[in-house]
């Protein structure tokens, strides 16, 4: 489980409201991302956590087969690209779908997994 | 040539025992090579003034750093008027950008470059666990990766694989080309670890890792330690054998410098390094005649040839069909001791080593015809990347 002692805390228990956040800044609402209090798009210092949709698409995907952890289940490790922000990448699991089933491209939103305090941001595919 | 390069040279190269398991100290393997580099440069130990090596003695798992320069230093008891280590910089071959920077700003004459593995020992029978798999709280870097169960740069690369898939229609038989081609070099070397012959559908039926990377597509752990000794120019007349010079090196890191907000997947730092690279030299693609390219992965390759400009971007896969272009008697002959693919992760320094072996025309059964006088060395994947181009001295 992720730490919930550094500045990405909120992020990590964000999802207790079912709301996905990103540091935002303040001045002109760039996302940062991994958090840092500093805006590399206008230089400004105040941040806060910002509510996200939720919602981006499947930049790219991978389907894990090496039993790296010794658990050896299939698993879909994946990166997707934010709605409001697309060079924001966030790297997550996609669920809810057979990993043969998983495409580049695929429209996808968040689902928060329950490991409270922490609420791991997971992604699944938008019903069609 | 004109740049800070032009002061130093790759006077002496060496290499000790390759292998699996061998079950000696990182150290003893490290004193092996830089002894061979010592004398092939024409030195003696009291000869050397710099030393330089990644990463440093700073152990990120077991096996994977090698002895730190104290070590190195302490054991040969050398008087040093420069030294370095350290892992953040221009990937593996930022050893040796050190070194020839110390040797043109006159701090050092001979620096001994280094560097060492024993990852094949340290993991013993079993297999390496991931990277922070068991971790309970995964803090810093490693809070993104590990709790969704990124537990190995393999995981992050498939993705890289993946999208340049997507994009350009590149295949798992054109990637193949890489492991194969790796496979059919490293019989030819007698230091190689992996000889047997391999065939496309053995490759194509070797098990998934992570989609699309199967078996074949990984590299392999092993002990071993490669040393190269970075001279004043100058010494380049006291040496009985031609030496490589550097023609340019690239350093440039432009862009994020993270393995999923990189701007484009479908390519790696790589792209900086290289087109950096070219500023720094008058000579082109087309005047490389061997190329010694990373494959941790094989679509790590696929990557360097395209950012060093050898094909265009999206083009790796068509260019390496078949395997011809890039095999020993192609026109460009690519990872000729094997790679570490099959050759063993010597973690960048095999590269290196075999680019001076061809450009001295000394790689035995292996060696590229017709006299090559222009190498590129790559090195780096994801995040990390750093390039060298060498030629021989006439």
């Amino acid at each position: 489980m992720p730490t919930t002692e550094e500045l990405s805390g909120f992020f990590w228990t964000s999802g207790r409201d079912g709301v996905l956040r990103l540091l935002g800044c303040d001045a002109c609402g760039y996302l940062i991302h991994p958090p840092v209090g500093y805006c590399p798009a206008c230089q400004g210092r105040e941040t806060s956590p910002t509510p996200v949709s939720g919602r981006g698409t499947l930049y790219s995907f991978t389907v894990n087969h090496q039993p790296w952890d010794g658990v050896g289940d299939l698993y879909v490790i994946g990166l997707v690209e934010l709605e409001e922000q697309p060079e924001v990448r966030l790297l997550t699991n996609v669920v809810g779908v057979d990993p043969s089933d998983v495409r580049v491209g695929m429209p996808v939103e968040v689902v928060f997994e329950d490991h409270d305090p922490v609420f791991l941001p997971l992604f699944r595919p938008v019903a069609a | 040539m004109s740049g800070f390069e032009a002061a130093a040279v790759i006077s002496g190269i060496g290499q000790s025992a390759v292998g699996r398991r061998l079950g000696r100290d990182g150290l003893e393997l490290t004193i092996d090579a830089a002894l061979e580099a010592i004398a092939d440069a024409g030195l003696t130990v009291a000869d050397i003034d710099g030393l330089s090596t990644y990463p440093g003695g700073t152990g990120v798992y077991p096996g994977f750093s090698g002895p730190g320069t104290p070590a190195v230093q302490d054991a040969l008891r050398l008087e040093l008027n420069w030294h370095s280590g350290g892992m953040e910089g221009p990937a593996q071959v930022q050893a040796v950008v050190n070194a020839v920077m110390a040797v043109s700003a006159g701090l050092a004459r001979h620096v001994l470059v280094y560097r060492t593995v024993t990852e094949s020992t340290a993991q013993g029978t079993g297999r390496r666990p991931g990277i922070g798999a068991g971790t309970p709280i995964a803090s810093g870097a490693q809070q993104w990766t590990t709790p969704f169960r990124l537990l190995s740069a393999a995981n992050h690369l498939a993705m890289y694989t993946q999208r340049h898939m997507h994009e350009f229609g590149t295949t798992s038989e054109q990637m193949a080309q890489i492991a194969l081609n790796a496979r059919r070099n490293a019989a030819l070397n007698p230091k190689a670890v992996f000889t047997a012959p391999l065939t496309l559908e053995d490759y194509l039926d070797s098990r998934m890792i992570s989609t699309p990377f199967r078996l074949y597509d990984c590299d392999i752990p092993v002990d071993g330690s490669t040393a190269v000794i970075v001279s004043a120019a100058e010494h380049a007349r006291d040496v009985d054998h031609p030496v490589a010079r550097i023609e340019a090196v690239g350093t440039a890191l432009r862009g994020r410098p993270s393995w999923e907000m990189w701007d484009d997947l479908t390519t790696m730092p790589a792209r900086s390094a290289a087109a950096h690279m070219w500023s720094r030299t008058d000579l082109r693609p087309a005047d490389v005649d061997v190329a010694q390219l990373y494959d941790g992965f094989s679509w790590l390759a696929m990557s360097w040839l395209e950012a060093l400009g050898f094909c265009g971007h999206g083009e790796s896969g068509p260019f390496i069909e078949g395997g011809g272009r890039i095999a020993l008697d192609g026109p460009l002959p690519l990872n000729t001791a094997g790679g570490q693919l099959s050759g063993g992760r010597l973690h960048g320094y095999g590269f290196l080593h075999e680019a001076v072996l061809q450009l001295r025309g000394e790689a035995g059964e292996r060696q590229v015809p017709g006299r090559p006088e222009v190498a590129a060395v790559g090195n780096g994947g994801g995040p990390l990347a750093g390039c060298l181009l060498l030629t021989r001295s006439a």
